[in-house]
């Protein structure tokens, strides 16, 4: 046999034997109902959760008027909101000081204020001033209410233009209270990935590669020819073509039933996505090569890598509001870059060298620990 | 009968091995070599050291200090040659428990290189009895099917020294004669066998055995020549309540020593023996009188 033969015929010995060890990986997990239902239950659940918290229907949303002016154009405005089957105006306010209280003790969903003399400067200067105050708390809700309240008020522009000729301008300015960045529902939907990858990648394959130490099977493993790299690493392989179905699965969930709607490029958000799901797998080695039994496994990811990713990534509370010290602990979870990255790639749409900090950020991480877990598994029991 | 002692001979050797877990010396000065083609047993009690002596062995942990070579490969430097070479089965059942058992003894070959196939005549006897259950999950088997697939898989190699942890633990009294059967046969074929077990009426199935306990050795030899240095006259005796009368026989200056085995008390005598003990009858020593013996002794008369 020649040189080139000797080493092929290693190469497909060491292929056949990574493909038995990968392919083992797989009928384990396919095989044990806990975890399938872990790795494709909670995310699915989870996206479905968040679909049912939107809700875009508005109807009948309690509306208080706080008009100044009193005159005809306020009059017909306020009755044709109150004609649409979306409002009913419920509430005159009789002075400025009633707007702040307004919200916190009824159900009004929209406050609609007239500058004073509003008519007179309309047919004059055909130009004139209306404030929406939007309870935004809910910001699909609050988005569809301005929306809604705006398009009342352009049709009543329409209707003066065909009855005067005259052009008239209304400039309704929007205002959303209590959530004035918009945050909604769609900017869970990265936080959400992260988690998630959290729980499949770092979890599960930190407690899939202990159960082994655990059950004693590593020991039999050990004490075969099989290189100690080639056991863990192939324990990692499934749970990357998993976590990717996952990513994938969620992404169709998203367009589908929550209509986020995807506006950058699909490929960068998945070569993004991949490295973040090798940082959280390189993660579950690293738990794995120090921890020996599955609950400490289950522990160490829990409270080391889940819990902060849940309060320090930005997915329940923003970053920027939290104090120097959490920034500054905030930037050593992955999850906060991705969660960053992910939401420009997503949500605003922004090239992919807008991303390129956090994509280095996680490649970083990812060699850095990598790097550290390889040399953390041993050849022997000990 | 031939001496194994001659190194051409022996397939492994133990020098001096130590090995201490905290304030617990494990093992101390552990030293024997094992013979090609020998079934080694090695006897002792639970916690007595046999499990960390086979890890060293096996490259799986590290010795304090001492040597040891397995078919002349150091187990320290040359610990990944070793481990294609040798097979293990770890005492407690180290299968995948939800994998079948055909799955599981395809992974195993595959993970020694190897394919079932190729040598199946070695582990034909022992995996046809489990062949019919060949799509059942490993987990559901009973004990000694379980122990028979260890076995093939841990035989699937053909490794030149097989090492067995405590292998009839927990497996019925039928199929442990099974298993010394299939030992038997597989020393024809040319396997070295080093074998642990807590049963000392097994031990009369090796060609050589090492009593250990608290991690010394107290003695290496073949079983006949370990009985035959049994230096003293041993009895058995019985009564209605056994309890009672060994309590009675440990009372009695006379009595050397007195301890149950089985249904029986066995006793040794420090003169004469003293026939007003019920169903008094001089015994042929087992294993596990000279076990005794040693630990109360130290030693037992050998002849050379």
């Amino acid at each position: 046999m020649s040189k080139k033969t000797i080493l092929n015929s290693q190469l497909s010995t060491l292929n056949s034997q990574f493909f038995a060890f990968v392919r083992k990986e797989f009928y384990h997990i396919f095989r044990d109902m806990r975890t399938m239902l872990v790795i494709i239950g909670i995310p699915v659940f989870q996206i479905l959760i968040i679909g049912f918290a939107i809700s875009t229907e508005v109807k009948n949303v309690e509306v208080a008027v706080y008009d100044p002016s009193n005159d005809e154009a306020t009059n017909r405005i306020i009755n044709q909101l109150d004609a649409s089957e979306y409002f009913n105006v419920v509430r005159r306010l009789k002075s400025a000081n009633d707007v702040d209280n307004e919200f916190q003790k009824g159900k009004t969903g929209l406050i609609v204020i007239f500058s004073e003399d509003f008519g007179k400067s309309l047919y004059h200067t055909g130009d004139a001033a209306i404030q929406l105050l939007v309870d935004a708390s809910d910001p699909n809700q609050g988005m569809t209410i301005s929306s809604y309240a705006s398009s009342v008020i352009a049709g009543y522009q329409q209707e003066l233009l065909q009855e005067t000729n005259v052009p008239v301008r209304i400039n309704p300015e929007v205002r959303m209270l209590y959530n004035p960045e918009m945050r909604s529902a769609y900017n869970f939907v990265p936080g959400l990935m992260g988690l998630i990858f959290m729980l499949v990648c770092a979890m599960m394959t930190s407690v899939a590669i202990v159960r082994e130490k655990e059950t004693g099977t590593m020991e039999v493993l050990l004490a075969s020819p099989a290189k100690p790299i080639y056991i863990v690493v192939s324990k990692l392989v499934p749970y990357f073509i998993i976590s990717w179905i996952i990513f994938i699965l969620i992404l169709l969930l998203s367009v589908f039933v929550l209509e986020v709607p995807i506006t950058g490029s699909l490929v960068w958000l998945n070569v993004f996505t991949l490295i973040f799901i090798v940082v959280a797998l390189s993660l579950g080695l690293l738990i794995s090569t120090v921890v020996k039994t599955q609950v400490a496994a289950i522990l160490a990811s829990g409270m080391g890598l889940i819990m902060p990713v849940m309060i320090l990534s930005g997915y329940v509370f923003p970053v920027e509001s939290m104090p120097p010290v959490l920034q500054w602990i905030s930037g050593i979870i992955p999850a906060r870059w991705f969660n960053e990255g992910a939401k420009k790639l997503i949500i605003e749409g922004v090239p992919v060298r807008s991303v390129l900090k956090e994509m280095m950020i996680l490649l970083g991480m990812a060699i850095g620990i990598i790097t550290v877990s390889l040399r953390n598994i041993k050849t022997r029991l000990e | 009968m031939e001496t194994k002692n001659n190194s051409q001979l022996s397939i492994l050797h133990s020098q001096l091995i130590n090995k201490r877990y905290g304030d617990v010396q494990a093992l101390k000065d552990i030293s024997f070599e094992v013979g090609k083609g020998e079934i080694f047993g090695l006897i002792g009690p639970d916690g007595a050291g046999k499990t960390t002596l086979f890890r060293i062995l096996t490259s799986l942990i590290l010795a304090d200090s001492g040597q040891a070579t397995v078919d002349g490969l150091d187990v320290i430097n040359d610990f990944r040659e070793l481990r294609k070479r040798i097979g293990y089965m770890p005492g407690r059942f180290s299968l995948y428990q939800d994998l079948s058992v055909e799955e599981n003894l395809n992974f195993y070959a595959t993970v020694f290189n190897t394919t079932v196939e190729e040598n199946y005549y070695l582990i034909r006897d022992i995996y046809k009895q489990i062949e019919p259950f060949k799509h059942r999950r490993a987990g559901k088997l009973s004990g000694g099917m379980k122990q028979k697939l260890a076995l093939s898989c841990a035989l699937i190699h053909k490794p030149t020294v097989l090492f067995l942890d405590e292998p009839t633990t927990g497996v019925d009294p039928v199929s442990r004669k099974e298993f010394w059967e299939m030992l038997k046969k597989l020393k024809a074929e040319g396997i070295t066998i080093v074998v642990s077990t807590p049963y000392m009426d097994e031990a009369q199935q090796c060609d050589r055995i090492a009593l250990i306990q608290h991690g010394k050795i107290l003695s290496i030899e073949t079983p006949e020549k370990i009985i035959a240095g049994f230096p003293e006259k041993l009895y058995q005796a019985h009564s209605e309540n056994n309890y009672l009368l060994l309590l009675d026989l440990r009372k009695n200056p006379n009595v050397k020593s007195a301890f149950m085995s089985g249904e029986y008390l066995h006793i040794v005598f420090k003169s004469e023996a003293d026939e007003t003990i019920p169903n008094l009858k001089e015994i042929v020593p087992a294993i596990e009188d000279c076990f005794i013996y040693l630990m109360e002794n130290g030693e037992l008369r050998m002849e050379n």
